[in-house]
């Protein structure tokens, strides 16, 4: 019991950082119907925002740990969210409107260019970082087992749901979300009603680069270590969960992160860690297969 | 006499290669209700999308309210206090009727969108029922209703409006005519209307043009329109008076 609860623990806070890159492939797939292959590399480049500006916080003597966090968060989501308006602008936009796999060509050309670019500017090594904020809580240490609640995967939960909870209430209620949804259902005519599309669009990377740059500072404390690469995996384990939960749906993408997550470790803990990918993998094509649209997509077709 | 409100001159436009407005010329007085009828594809939709700037115009100009709004982005124009119920409707599916009535009212800032809710609420009850449906799943006259209100929520100096009658019931279409009717009555709204019904569109308007293949081939009073022979010919066949 006691190892199924530590399992489900690391479940969650493995999926609130796949729910988290999820967003922004659902979103921008919602508004411009495109898969932005560089959205795992703009995760990659949060977190090295996130080390970089860590570490010259440290040199500058702050070393208060709950003030250089939040620091360092909203450096890294400001700068990941310029990352994320630049690629739009320079690699998506000037191709709106072109055949339907320019983009998306693009989009892999992206992430090629920001692999490549991290990886020259930075070094291909590991980049460590030291534990920020060891310890946490524990439980049950009596019968034997013991149950560990980090503080960094309190921190990752916590701060997934306050995100996604503010996040949600953006795009349901405020002008800026409906404004969002509208072009989302029909770009044309929000035009019409004065919305401006393109600064729609380009505000929608924005806040999926915002949102992978926080997962990219919790990356970092988590794993302590990143390199280039990360972005591949974490984007394409991202990607699934988006699928899987229905693309376009943004409960979906949160439900869908956390499902991966969780069979991810699940399978590790009981069965192997070596087919941990197949695992999540497979699950998703299972239910790709009973439900086409994802768990809470939409069918294509609708009463017009 | 003072300039139009709206006034076209001259404009072409292309669907690639394709003219599908051929130098068109149309005015809009202040207080007008002014209907452009014409067969399908003739170019009328093209011409309410033109006025957008979407396509915009390659030849001529177009002139809103004093200012050229030929080459000017359509989300500007949109906040220019010109508003469109557009051809098919476009109501967004996945918003609900309030949420739909809010986009109409972004351009005004909300500034008076209490009131103006009621008010639309007051000319179409049924919005009021079905204020938190969402609009995919109401009704063809429905939405229509809606389109008009998204359109007016905006509180715009000059209601363009695309087909309103099509696909709809014909007491339906009698409801909305009058709602229009009214409107222009008591509260001056100017309204440039396209319509394939043109026996009603021209006992509403107080001027009317005829397109065909892209081009104005007949313009005058409603009335007189719809008394001219080659009109009845093409238009009221197998009249409904």
């Amino acid at each position: 019991m006691e190892y199924f609860l530590q399992q489900l623990i690391n479940g969650v806070t493995l999926g609130s950082i796949y729910g988290l890159i999820a967003i922004g492939y659902t979103m921008v797939y919602g508004i411009i119907g495109m898969i932005n292959f560089a959205h795992g590399d703009v995760f990659m480049v949060g977190a090295f925002l996130a080390l970089i500006v860590y570490l010259a916080l440290v040199a500058i003597g702050i070393t208060f740990v709950p003030l250089a966090l939040l620091i360092v968060l909203l450096v890294a989501m400001a700068l990941t969210a310029l990352y994320g308006w630049t690629v739009e602008r320079i690699a998506y936009r000037p191709l709106r409107g072109s055949f339907r796999l320019a983009p998306l060509i693009s989009a892999i050309g992206m992430s090629i260019f920001l692999q490549n670019f991290v990886q020259q500017a930075q070094g291909a090594r590991v980049k460590p970082l030291q534990p920020v904020a060891p310890g946490g809580f524990q439980f049950g240490a009596a019968d034997g087992f013991v149950v560990n609640v980090s503080y960094v995967q309190l921190m990752i939960v916590g701060a997934t749901i306050a995100i996604m909870t503010g996040f949600t209430l953006l795009v349901t209620k405020t002008s800026l979300g409906r404004a969002q949804r509208a072009c989302e259902q029909d770009r044309k005519m929000a035009a019409l009603l004065g919305v401006d599309v393109d600064r729609t669009i380009s505000l929608t990377f924005v806040m999926g680069a915002a949102l992978a740059s926080v997962a990219g500072l919790m990356y970092l404390l988590y794993y302590g270590v990143i390199d280039f690469y990360i972005g591949f995996v974490a984007g394409v384990k991202a990607f699934t969960a988006a699928v899987l939960g229905g693309i376009g749906s943004l409960p979906g993408a949160m439900l869908g992160g956390l499902l991966i997550g969780l069979i991810e470790t699940f399978w590790s803990a009981y069965f192997s860690v070596e087919y941990k990918d197949v695992a999540a993998f497979s699950i998703l094509a299972i239910v790709l297969i009973f439900l086409p649209s994802g768990l809470l997509g939409r069918p294509e077709v609708e009463k017009v | 006499m003072s300039a139009p409100l709206l006034s076209i001159e001259g404009v072409t436009a292309y669907y690639g290669a394709i003219a599908a407005l051929k130098g068109v010329d149309v005015t809009v007085d202040e207080g007008e209700i002014v209907t452009l009828i014409g067969a399908n594809g003739a170019g009328k939709s093209t011409l309410m999308m033109t006025i957008f700037g979407a396509p915009q115009a390659r030849d001529g100009r177009i002139v809103f309210d004093g200012r050229d709004i030929t080459r000017v982005p359509t989300h500007d124009i949109a906040r220019m206090k010109l508003a469109q119920s557009p051809e098919g409707r476009r109501v967004f599916p996945r918003m609900t009727v309030l949420e739909n009535l809010q986009m109409g009212a972004a351009v005004t800032s909300y500034a008076h969108y209490d009131e103006d809710l009621e008010r639309m609420f007051a000319i179409f009850p049924r919005l009021k029922e079905r204020a938190s449906q969402r609009g995919g799943t109401l009704s063809g006259g429905e939405q229509q209703m809606l389109a008009i209100a998204r359109a007016l929520m905006s509180r715009p100096r000059l209601l363009l409006l695309d087909e309103p009658s099509l696909g709809l019931a014909p007491l339906i279409v009698k409801q909305i005519f009058s709602v229009i009717r009214e409107l222009n009555r008591t509260e001056g709204l100017t309204v440039f209307l396209v319509e394939q019904n043109a026996y009603h569109a021209l006992k509403l308007a107080h001027r009317g043009y005829v397109m065909v293949n892209g081009r104005i081939t007949l313009s005058g009073g409603g009335r007189e329109l719809l008394e001219r022979e080659e009109v009845r010919a093409a238009y009221l066949e197998g009249g409904r008076h």
